[in-house]
C-alpha cells in the first residue's frame, strides 16, 4: 500500500469526486468538485474515470510526500505549477511521484480551484456514496475533514501499467458573459431588474466560497418582495435577497432557501464562473434551453473523448493525432465558444 | 379542486414541479406522493429528486433526458397521483424543556403572556408534520405550531445552537441535527439525533413523517443522551 502524505497545505484543501446524489431529501448538499473540467482532465491523465476524487486546493497550494511506493499523479487547474523535488512538472502532464520525494503545489495564478489526481485513487471508505467533502454536514474527505498536515491518504496504487501522459490541448478559457437560463422564479422580478441583470456588470465579492459567490453591483428589484415558501436549490441558481444583490449558489449550497431565484448559470459555464476570483467583473447572457442543452451534451462528449486525446509523453504531438479525435469541436460546442451555426443538433 | 402544477426552469439540469405557493399539508402531500411515484419507477437520466413545502425539485441529466419528454411524464404523473404508499411515521420525541436545555422558555412565555408551563402543555399537545428536511443535514421544519405560541424570530440571531434543540420561529418548529447558527427561539432540547453520519440509519426523520414531543424530567438527560451517543433512536416510532 502507498500513501500520499500531506506535509502542508491550505485551510480548504479537500478530497472532491463528482458529488454526492441522493441525500439533498435530507438536507445533504452535493457537493464535489467545483471545477468539473480540471477534475475530469486530472483523471483522464492518471487513467481514472473522470469522477474519481481528487485532492481540490483552493488558492494555496501544499507540499505531499510518496511513502512505500511510487504513484503516478497530475495535477490541473488555476494556473498551479508542479514539482517534484524541485523539478519542474509540464502542464497538463501525470508525472511519476517515486516513493520519499515531494510534491510541491504552487499557489492558484489564474483562477483558484486545483485538482491533483492519484492513479487508481483513494483507498477511502465513501460517506453516503462520496468521497466529497461537505463541510457543514462533516461528511466524505479524511474522516469527516478537511485535509490537514499530516493526514495520510491510502491509494489504491494503480501506477503500474500507466505511463505519464500529455493533454496537447489546453482546456479552453473563453471570456464571453456566463451564460444563465431565466427562472426558476423570474416572474418575481420587475422587466427593467431582469433588464439590469443581464446587462450590467457585476464584481465577485471577497464572500466567495464553496457554499456561494456574493456579486455587488446594481441592485435587482424584486416586483413582490422576497420571501417565497422554501424550494428546491440547484447548482448554479442565482438567488436575490433583500439587499438586492445576487448571490450564485454553488456546490455546497443549501439544498432548499426561501428567496427568489432570477436565473440559474448552465450546467457547462459553472466550472468558468467558479474559477472567477474576488474582484473579477462578470456579465450574464440568457440562453434558450436548446442551447444550454446542447452544452451539456458537448461537455459530456469532450469528456468522453479525453482519454483518446491524450499523448504519452514522450512523444510530440502530431497532427494526425490531433485531427483523429473529436476534443476540438467537443470544446466548442461544451464551452460555449462562439459558433456560427447551431451544433450538435439532434 | 387540484389544478395542473407549473413547471419551473433550473438551468439544463432540473425543473421544479410547483404544485402551489403556500405552506399546506395538501400540496406537500402532492410533492411527497410524485416523489414517490418518481422514485419507484424512474425515467432514464433521472437523477435525484427533492421534495419541499410545496413543489418537487427533479434533477436530470438533459444528454439522455429530453425537457419536453420530462415534462410530458412529470403533467401524466402528476395528473395520476394516487396517495403515498408509504404512509408517514409517527415519533414520539423526548424533551427536557427550559433552563439550560431551553434558554428562552420562559421569554418566550412573556411575551405570550402564559407561564412556561402553558407555553409545554401547548407546545406538547400539537402533533407536528415534517415538510421538509434541508438547511442542514437530518434538520426538520415542522408546521403545526399552535397560533398562541407563534413569535417573530430574533433581532440577532444567535451564531451557535446546540444540537438536539427544539425551537420555534413565527409559525414553525425545528429539531436541530447539529451545532448551526439561528435566530429561533429554544424551548428545550432532545438527545434524539436526527442525523448521526456514523449509525444505521444515518437519518431517522423524512418528511412526511409526524412528531409528538413528550416533556421529560431533567434527571432524565444524561441516560437518555448516553443511549443516543451509543446509536440508539431514543426517539419511539409510534404505533397509528
Amino acid at each position: 500500500m502507498t500513501d500520499l502524505i500531506v506535509k502542508s497545505c491550505g485551510p480548504m484543501t479537500s478530497l472532491q469526486d463528482w458529488g454526492r446524489l441522493g441525500y439533498q431529501r435530507f438536507g445533504v448538499s452535493p457537493s464535489g468538485a467545483m471545477d468539473r473540467r480540471c477534475l475530469a482532465v486530472a483523471n483522464a491523465l492518471v487513467g481514472n474515470a473522470p469522477e474519481t476524487a481528487a485532492i481540490e486546493f483552493v488558492n494555496l497550494g501544499g507540499t505531499l510526500t510518496a511513502e512505500g511506493g511510487d504513484l503516478l499523479v497530475a495535477l490541473v487547474g488555476a494556473g498551479c505549477t508542479a514539482h517534484i523535488d524541485d523539478v519542474p512538472v509540464e502542464p497538463q502532464t501525470s508525472a511519476v511521484l517515486k516513493d520519499g520525494q515531494t510534491l510541491r503545489v504552487g499557489h492558484a495564478r489564474t483562477g483558484t480551484f486545483a485538482y491533483l489526481a492519484v492513479a487508481g485513487g483513494f483507498a477511502i471508505e465513501p460517506q453516503l456514496g462520496s468521497l466529497s467533502f461537505h463541510l457543514r454536514s462533516q461528511l466524505g474527505g479524511l474522516n469527516g475533514s478537511a485535509l490537514k498536515a499530516g493526514d495520510r491518504l491510502p491509494c489504491r496504487d494503480a501506477s503500474s501499467g500507466h505511463a505519464a501522459m500529455h493533454l496537447p490541448l489546453p482546456i479552453p478559457e473563453e471570456s464571453g458573459p456566463i451564460r444563465v437560463m431565466l427562472g426558476p422564479q423570474d416572474d418575481y422580478f420587475t422587466d427593467d431588474a431582469i433588464n439590469t441583470f443581464l446587462s450590467a456588470e457585476f464584481t465577485i465579492s471577497p464572500q466567495a466560497d464553496r457554499m456561494g459567490f456574493q456579486l455587488t453591483g446594481p441592485q435587482i428589484e424584486h416586483a413582490r418582495g422576497f420571501n417565497i415558501v422554501s424550494d428546491g436549490i440547484v447548482d448554479g441558481h442565482i438567488q436575490v435577497p433583500g439587499s438586492g444583490l445576487p448571490i450564485v449558489l454553488m456546490r455546497d449550497r443549501q439544498t432548499a432557501g426561501g428567496y427568489p431565484k432570477i436565473a440559474t448559470i448552465i450546467s457547462v459555464d459553472l466550472a468558468r464562473f467558479a474559477q472567477l476570483r474576488p474582484g473579477s467583473p462578470v456579465r450574464f447572457r440568457a440562453v434558450s434551453r436548446d442551447e444550454a442543452a446542447a452544452a451539456a451534451r458537448g461537455f459530456k462528449d469532450w469528456i468522453a473523448a479525453l482519454p483518446s486525446a491524450l499523448n504519452p509523453l514522450r512523444f510530440d504531438l502530431t497532427t494526425e493525432h490531433l485531427l483523429s479525435t473529436n476534443l476540438i469541436g467537443g470544446m466548442v460546442d461544451a464551452l460555449g465558444q462562439k459558433v456560427s451555426e447551431p451544433q450538435l443538433e439532434t | 379542486m387540484v389544478q395542473t402544477p407549473r413547471f419551473l426552469p433550473c438551468g439544463d439540469s432540473a425543473v421544479t414541479v410547483e404544485f402551489g405557493t403556500t405552506v399546506d399539508p395538501e400540496l406537500n402531500a402532492r410533492a411527497l406522493a410524485l416523489d414517490e411515484a418518481l422514485r419507484s419507477q424512474p425515467p432514464a437520466g433521472l437523477l435525484e429528486t427533492v421534495p419541499t413545502y410545496r413543489s418537487l425539485t427533479v434533477q436530470f441529466d438533459p444528454a439522455v433526458l429530453d425537457y419536453d419528454a420530462l415534462v410530458r411524464f412529470l403533467t401524466q404523473a402528476s395528473a395520476d397521483l394516487k396517495p403515498r404508499q408509504a404512509q408517514g411515521k409517527r415519533w414520539r420525541v423526548p424533551v427536557v424543556y427550559g433552563g439550560e436545555h431551553g434558554m428562552d422558555l420562559d421569554s418566550v412565555a412573556e411575551s405570550k403572556g402564559l407561564t412556561p408551563h402553558e407555553v409545554i402543555d401547548i407546545f406538547s399537545s400539537a402533533i407536528y408534520r415534517i415538510y421538509l428536511i434541508g438547511f442542514m443535514p437530518g434538520y426538520a421544519y415542522l408546521g403545526g405550531l399552535d397560533p398562541r405560541l407563534v413569535t417573530s424570530r430574533r433581532t440577532h440571531p444567535r451564531p451557535k445552537v446546540p444540537s438536539g434543540v427544539i425551537m420555534i420561529g413565527g409559525e414553525q418548529a425545528g429539531i436541530v441535527p447539529m451545532e448551526m447558527p439561528s435566530g429561533w427561539h429554544l424551548l428545550g432540547r432532545t438527545p434524539v439525533r436526527s442525523y448521526a453520519p456514523e449509525r444505521d440509519p444515518v437519518f431517522l426523520f423524512e418528511a412526511g413523517d409526524e412528531i409528538v414531543f413528550e416533556p421529560v424530567d431533567a434527571s432524565r438527560w444524561d441516560a437518555l443522551e448516553r443511549a443516543a451517543l451509543a446509536g440508539e433512536p431514543v426517539a419511539e416510532e409510534m404505533r397509528l
